[in-house]
């Protein structure tokens, strides 16, 4: 079932479009994020939702029924939709259950139902306090105890974690998913952090331009991306150039399966190939490529190496290694080689897109 | 609103117009000694570089410092704001003979008007980052150093604003330079008023206006590029108090000589008359009218002052642009405009172009202290209101709770304190504002200022007292309330409130 469904929406403030024709459809019970840069149009969708502020054209439909179409306009009291600010915005002059309770009846402020949202958000004990008093992620939580309080069809979250730094992020998103699913509410998140939108979501909307590139589960939008902007969008990148050879691609790095045939034979393709798809091998023999370390970074669980290719001076080629003790040094010359099938999309010329330094760190 | 607010000003330009830009600059001239210029203008520099001394030092001491008593010592520094400046001036000169003349208005007006100084330091102290300090020490600056580097560079937006305050109060003060026998522009243009030409009065108040329309300038210019922010987040730590040691004893003794000059003598010197003069029956009487009277006026400036300053702080916070910056340009025009000016250009007007309408009724001065303490009630609805934004009132609408509850218990309770505050400023100014009461005061009414001032230029100390006492109790009521609300508004806002006093 459909909880929301937002068709061909438009805003603009003053001359300057913002959204522009976007198209979302949300299950009930799902947790969708929308990733996208600052800018994309990401929480300006979030408010016309929510109803802060108007469509310029087109729909938008909560459970089958239509909240903002032109015609009719739900103000936002009227959406039962929780809304959870980046900020908290928690209500300073009210204490943590006063904050909780506000969009309850006066009956209920106090009640058994505020008693079970706070233990549900890890609250218990903080009943008194006032916002002031509490750390950034318990304002997170407060707040989105105080968006379930009145059992909402659909909570908003604009970027609730990006205020926090990076441990108590990772913590409270797994909460936050926790509580949305014992809930049961259907969610939709906004985001500039593609580990978080990937980590978190069932579905993934990438946001561009004022439009949805494309909207997915994050294994098929990391794995088949629509686009080679889309692609960079999510995750570093290696760009290859290929022929197309049936259900295979011909490139630098040998002949590679793709995951759907993309082009009739000898079309020249732009190829996908993760950093982590790139497998080295300690000497460059006979059926491998060659290239040399230009740069390793540790991380501990893994490791990025940087290349210079050999087919290519102009290339540099991205590499994860899942095992870290077996880095090659700086500067020794390895054998490069591609595992798994790839995507291809025919080359419409983009080859400043095919540059793996633009890819996202 | 704007019009109101610019109406004093624009009858004095079409004044002076009307009389002819040479004639203009004649009666300028003819008036203009160089001793009265040179009166106002070393008067106001020497005050005012002593009251930045002091108020700074003595909000260090406060908030920074483990002085013994620190809260104490807070409430009582603060308290002199609520005596006016003619009481305080009374209660030197009628003890010594010593304070009059340049020399006593120096003193007076500093111990008057430093917690002008005091409060917006102290506050901006509160708020700073303490860690800023700690890394000057581990750069190597030294304990000095860091405290003119760092705690002062962080205060010096508070310290210019209370500064620019004290020179406008000094620039209008008439009271207390009447009693020490000193003339400056104020008391001269009050007595052409009263005296001898009332042209020459409007006149002269023009370059009065100017005078402190360069006060201004030269503030904003002042704060030039300087920002203080807090950068990073997180709960601040708390504010490491430097341990006085040694020095201990001579600031005690400091602060007491402060609250003893401040306070203790313009209150003592009173109580002091009532007993050596021996008030009469007639004084009893009339002091029950007078405070009548006094709270009556007071409470309609604060009621309509308040009324103004709420719907022109909605206005500027929320929808920033053209109105913005046109209600801010005029805020500053009235703040440049000294009490007599508003109340010279209300009653000119009434006299001779209204027919001589509500010239010396309650409503007309009841307007014209809605005018002279617009500002302070903007200051103060404005810090409430910038604390409740918008966003609180969007997620109370997405809780299902409609526009006019959310507003009630949202955006209210938030800024109710700032209302309250407002209120209680206007209404303290208004008790104890003499000048322009004197002008405007209705023909059978009395207030207290009226009344003490009457007693007092008879030398009848005695019966001066009493009123001098009942002014200072009233105005202790809404000074201790506006204390608290400066002490409990929250760092954001008091940030936002700094910014709009200065």
């Amino acid at each position: 079932m459909i909880s929301l469904e937002v068709t061909d929406l438009h805003k603009s403030y003053g001359s300057q479009p913002v959204l522009r024709g976007i198209d979302l459809a949300v299950v009930a019970g799902s947790f969708t994020s929308i990733l996208g840069p600052s800018g994309s149009g990401k929480t300006t969708l979030l408010r016309v939702i929510a109803g802060f502020e108007r469509a310029d054209h087109g729909a938008v439909r909560l459970g089958g029924e239509s909240v903002d179409d032109g015609e009719r306009y739900v103000a936002p009291e009227g959406r039962r939709i929780g809304f959870v600010p980046q900020d908290g915005s928690l209500f300073p002059h009210l204490s943590v259950e006063q904050n909780v309770g506000f969009g309850l009846p006066r009956r209920e402020r106090r009640g058994r139902r505020v008693v079970e949202l706070l233990d549900m958000a890890g609250l218990s004990g903080l009943e008194r306090r006032y916002p002031h008093q509490l750390s950034g992620g318990q304002q997170q939580r407060v707040a989105l105890a105080r968006a379930l309080a009145i059992e909402p069809s659909l909570v908003l979250l604009d970027e609730p974690f990006a205020s926090l730094d990076a441990s108590l992020r990772a913590a409270l998103r797994q909460d936050v998913r926790r509580v949305l699913k014992k809930a049961g509410t259907t969610a939709l998140l906004v985001t500039h952090d593609q580990d978080e939108a990937l980590s978190l979501a069932d579905r993934v909307a990438i946001i561009h331009d004022g439009q949805i590139g494309q909207c997915d589960t994050p294994q098929a939008l990391y794995g088949r991306p629509a686009s080679p902007e889309l692609a960079v969008g999510l995750g570093e990148t290696n760009f290859l150039r290929g022929k197309a050879r049936g259900d295979a691609v011909e490139t630098p790095l040998g002949l590679l399966c793709l995951k759907a045939a993309a082009a009739p034979v000898g079309t020249a393709l732009v190829v996908l190939v993760r950093p982590e798809q790139i497998v080295l091998s300690h000497d460059p023999g006979e059926d491998h490529c060659g290239a040399r370390v230009v740069e390793a970074e540790f991380y501990g669980h893994d490791a990025v190496v940087r290349l210079r290719a050999d087919w290519d001076d102009s290339a540099i080629v991205v590499a994860r290694i899942s095992d870290a003790s077996t880095v090659p040094p700086l500067g020794a010359r390895v054998g490069v080689s591609v595992r798994g099938d790839v995507v291809a999309w025919p080359d419409g010329g983009r080859s400043s897109r095919a540059d793996p330094e633009s890819g996202q760190e | 609103m704007v019009t109101v607010l610019a109406l004093p000003l624009a009858f004095l330009l079409r004044e002076a117009l009307d009389a002819g830009v040479s004639n203009l600059w004649h009666l300028i001239w003819r008036s203009l000694t160089a001793s009265l210029l040179w009166n106002t203008v070393r008067l106001t520099v020497v005050v005012t570089v002593l009251c930045a001394v002091i108020g700074t030092l003595a909000a260090y001491g406060v908030e920074r410092t483990d002085l013994p008593g620190a809260r104490v010592w807070a409430v009582l520094v603060v308290v002199p704001f609520a005596i006016p400046d003619f009481v305080v001036s009374f209660g030197w000169s009628s003890l010594s003979s010593w304070v009059q003349g340049f020399r006593g208005a120096v003193l007076v007006m500093t111990l008057a008007v430093y917690p002008l100084v005091y409060l917006p330091v102290a506050a901006s102290l509160r708020g700073a980052d303490p860690g800023q300090e700690d890394i000057a020490r581990s750069l190597g600056v030294g304990r000095l150093v860091t405290f003119f580097r760092v705690t002062l560079g962080q205060a010096r937006r508070a310290i210019f604003g209370g500064c620019l305050l004290v020179a406008l109060v000094i620039l209008a003060e008439y009271g207390a330079f009447e009693i020490l026998g000193f003339q400056t522009f104020t008391t001269e243009i009050f007595t052409e008023f009263r005296i001898v030409d009332t042209s020459v009065a409007c006149a002269l108040s023009l370059v009065l206006v100017v005078l402190g329309l360069f006060v201004l300038m030269g503030e904003s210019a002042s704060r030039g590029g300087g920002r203080v922010s807090r950068t990073g987040s997180g709960v601040q730590r708390a504010l490491v108090r430097r341990h006085l040691g040694h020095a201990r004893l001579p600031v005690l003794v400091a602060y007491a000589l402060l609250v003893v000059a401040a306070l203790g003598v313009p209150i003592g010197s009173s109580v002091y008359w009532i007993f050596e003069g021996g008030a009469d029956s007639l004084v009893g009487a009339s002091l029950g009218s007078a405070a009548l009277y006094t709270a009556g006026y007071s409470l309609g400036a604060a009621l309509v002052a308040t009324a103004m300053a709420l719907p022109v702080a909605l206005l500027v916070t929320r929808h920033p642009g053209r109105v913005h910056a046109m209600l801010e340009r005029t805020t500053f025009l009235v703040l440049a405009m000294p009490g007599l000016v508003v109340a010279l250009a209300i009653s000119y007007f009434s006299t001779q172009y209204a027919n001589s309408f509500g010239y010396q009724t309650a409503p007309l001065l009841v307007l014209a202290y809605s005018i002279m303490f617009f500002p302070l009630a903007l200051v103060c609805v404005r810090a409430s209101v910038a604390q409740s934004s918008v966003s609180l009132e969007e997620v109370a609408g997405s809780l299902g709770v409609r526009r006019l509850p959310a507003v009630l218990r949202v955006t209210l309770p938030l800024i109710a304190p700032g209302i309250g505050a407002a209120f209680c400023l206007v209404f303290l100014s208004a008790v104890t504002e003499l000048t322009a009461t004197l002008i405007l005061i209705p023909t059978n009414a009395e207030t207290l200022a009226t009344q003490f001032w009457a007693y007092q230029q008879n030398l009848s100390y005695g019966q001066a007292a009493p009123f001098a006492l009942v002014i200072i109790a009233i105005a202790a009521v809404p000074s201790y309330v506006l204390g608290r609300f400066f002490d409990r508004l929250p760092r954001r806002g008091l940030a936002q409130a700094q910014r709009e006093v200065v």
